[in-house]
């Protein structure tokens, strides 16, 4: 052994931790992910293109990503301002808020799908005065945009908030003696240093917000064509027996989290590599 | 110009940063605040700079008499170097050094090749021709800090205030750049702030220290003086080495470069005391000696090394000490 130290263990017990390692990651990861594409493409490349191609499923891709760009781009917003103020001001219920953005982690997709049922819903709080002035949320787009921001809502903020409170407010207040405005500030110094890992925490909360199904089933009401997304669509297609159509919506959200997994590792790899640099 | 600073006061809670700090920074001086962390040197130096806020009250800020109290940390025309440098990470030195006048306000922002010339010019001063195209992390801890310097001056500040300069510098480093700044600070003449906890560094660079304890200043004067006549046993303790010699009530302070040893035969019973070498430490251009006291008390004596070779003295002989200093 060429490089050894107190911490390395011996050739057996390093042979099967990598053994078991190899064996979770095939069973638990890699053999489901082939599964999709085995059975999506089954029955051959053109029951898989028509599948895709179905009225149906081109309103439910359609949804998804009405759903995913605009609760997106606003919980990049909200994110960034939560951040921002988190860590760069101390002030009175600063943990409070902390611990509020973490609720949608914390709650049940279900329990936050149901809220918004309870709130908007035809039996709910503001159901009849809702109805009264003719405004659908529940079993509508709406609908599923808040509870898709709902449940996205602490991705970007949750990845910024660590990496702002390193990198501390030294930078920001030297931008402020050298007379910066506030939005020189924030564009000109703390956004260029926060670049990747908001990218990051964007990625993370795009791949969500199409592939949410809980919070989206509740308040959806599953019309076909109408509120169905693509994940929604993917159980009635496979509730009705609709193996191969089911299985090739399905590789649309895999090769969706391949692609974020991608980006990821390739933001990581660069910005791996600048750090490295630091002294 | 001068900084004057009218009865500030700064608290945190229940804990007192500043209790009516009041002091004078003379035009183109150069003024060391010195004390422990947790003195309230930074905190002060903050508020100098407009990054803190006093508390409401009278306390007063004010450069070359103009009250500058209400105005903020932009409008203010401090340059400030922080101890870390804070430079910007993404930015190339030269990017960094322009930052200052490129935020400004298009009406008043200079045109492009003058940004450059100032620029190239700012780095001439501070002697890093060349390495205008560097980013901060391809540069050393010596070189960073005369970027964050260069940047601070390239606004024209009324003042320069720096937060422990030498903090994050190697000793050797140091030393160069310590001897740097005051060469530097004489040339351009800019009424400087700076904090430190080195107490050597604050007697060797400054015209005025300004000693500081538990938020409150303890002394100030020129580095000599404050040296040579400390107020409060802090100061004389604060300052240097310093033996405590316990005499019934009083406590004695003295320097152990104040003390002198002869052979124990020329021992006069009306200045010296007789006492046994305990340690000697000689590596180096000044020896430093322990003696043990007939009381048992122990003090350290400093000698130059020529002193020690005539005494040619080793651990367990026996010595006079002459200890002529005062009580504070």
């Amino acid at each position: 052994m060429r490089h050894r130290s107190a911490t390395t263990e011996s050739p057996w017990v390093r042979r099967l931790l990598i053994g078991v390692a190899v064996f979770i990651i095939s069973v638990f990861l890699l053999l489901p992910l082939a599964a999709v594409f085995a059975e999506a493409f089954r029955k051959g490349w053109e029951i898989f293109l028509a599948s895709l191609h179905e009225e149906a499923a081109l309103s439910a891709i359609k949804l998804t990503l009405i759903a995913a760009g605009i609760s997106v781009p606003l919980n990049t917003l909200f994110g960034v301002s939560a951040a921002w103020l988190i860590t760069k001001f101390r002030f009175r219920g600063r943990s409070f808020l902390l611990a509020l953005i973490d609720l949608p982690f914390a709650v049940s997709p279900v329990i936050a799908g149901l809220v918004w049922v309870l709130l908007f819903g035809a039996k709910g709080w503001l159901g009849p005065w809702l109805e009264q002035h003719d405004i659908r949320i529940i079993f509508a787009l709406p609908g599923i945009v808040i509870a898709t921001m709902f449940v996205t809502f602490p991705f970007v903020a949750r990845e910024l908030i660590p990496l702002m409170e390193t990198q501390g407010s030294d930078q920001e207040e030297a931008a402020i003696i050298l007379g910066a405005r506030g939005w020189q500030v924030f564009f000109r110094v703390t956004l260029p240093n926060i670049k990747w890992g908001l990218l990051y925490g964007v990625l993370l909360c795009n791949a969500r917000a199409m592939g949410e199904f809980g919070a989206v089933s509740v308040v959806s009401g599953h019309i076909r064509g109408e509120t169905n997304t693509l994940p929604l669509h993917v159980e009635v297609l496979y509730n009705e027996y609709q193996f191969s159509a089911a299985f090739a919506c399905a590789t649309l959200l895999a090769f969706l989290a391949l692609v974020t997994l991608g980006i990821k590792s390739a933001v990581e790899h660069l910005t791996g590599h600048q750090s490295s640099n630091h002294q | 110009m001068s900084i004057s600073i009218h009865s500030i006061s700064k608290n945190f809670g229940a804990y007192t940063a500043l209790d009516k700090i009041s002091l004078e920074v003379p035009n183109g001086s150069l003024t060391a605040l010195l004390g422990p962390s947790g003195s309230g040197k930074t905190t002060l130096l903050r508020i100098v700079a407009g990054l803190d806020f006093p508390d409401p009250g009278p306390g007063r800020i004010a450069f070359h008499g103009e009250d500058v109290s209400e105005v903020s940390a932009r409008k203010r025309g401090v340059g400030f170097v922080f101890q870390h440098y804070a430079l910007f990470q993404h930015m190339s030195v030269a990017q960094n050094i322009a930052f200052g006048l490129r935020v400004l306000p298009s009406a008043q922002r200079p045109k492009k090749s003058e940004i450059r010339d100032r620029v190239m010019e700012l780095l001439k001063l501070v002697r890093l021709e060349g390495l205008e195209g560097r980013r901060p992390h391809e540069l050393s801890g010596g070189q960073r800090q005369r970027v964050a310097l260069a940047r601070a001056l390239a606004i024209r500040p009324k003042v320069l205030l720096l937060d422990e300069p030498f903090g994050a510098l190697d000793a050797q480093v140091r030393k160069d750049l310590r001897r740097w700044l005051r060469q530097f600070h004489d040339e351009i003449g800019l009424t400087t702030l700076f904090v430190t906890h080195d107490q050597e560094e604050a007697l060797e660079l400054s015209d005025q220290v300004v000693v500081m304890r538990n938020a409150r200043i303890e002394q100030v004067g020129k580095p000599q003086s404050v040296y040579d006549q400390p107020r409060s046993p802090f100061v004389y303790e604060f300052l240097g080495n310093v033996n405590k010699l316990h005499e019934g009530k009083n406590v004695r302070y003295l320097r152990p470069h104040e003390i002198d040893v002869l052979f124990a035969a020329e021992c006069d019973p009306a200045t010296d005391v007789l006492a046994r070498v305990h340690h000697l430490f000689s590596a180096g251009p000044i020896a430093t000696l322990t003696v043990k006291l007939g009381d048992g008390q122990f003090i350290d004596v400093e000698l130059s090394r020529k002193q020690l070779d005539e005494l040619s003295l080793s651990v367990g002989d026996e010595v006079a000490v002459r200890l002529a200093a005062r009580t504070v």
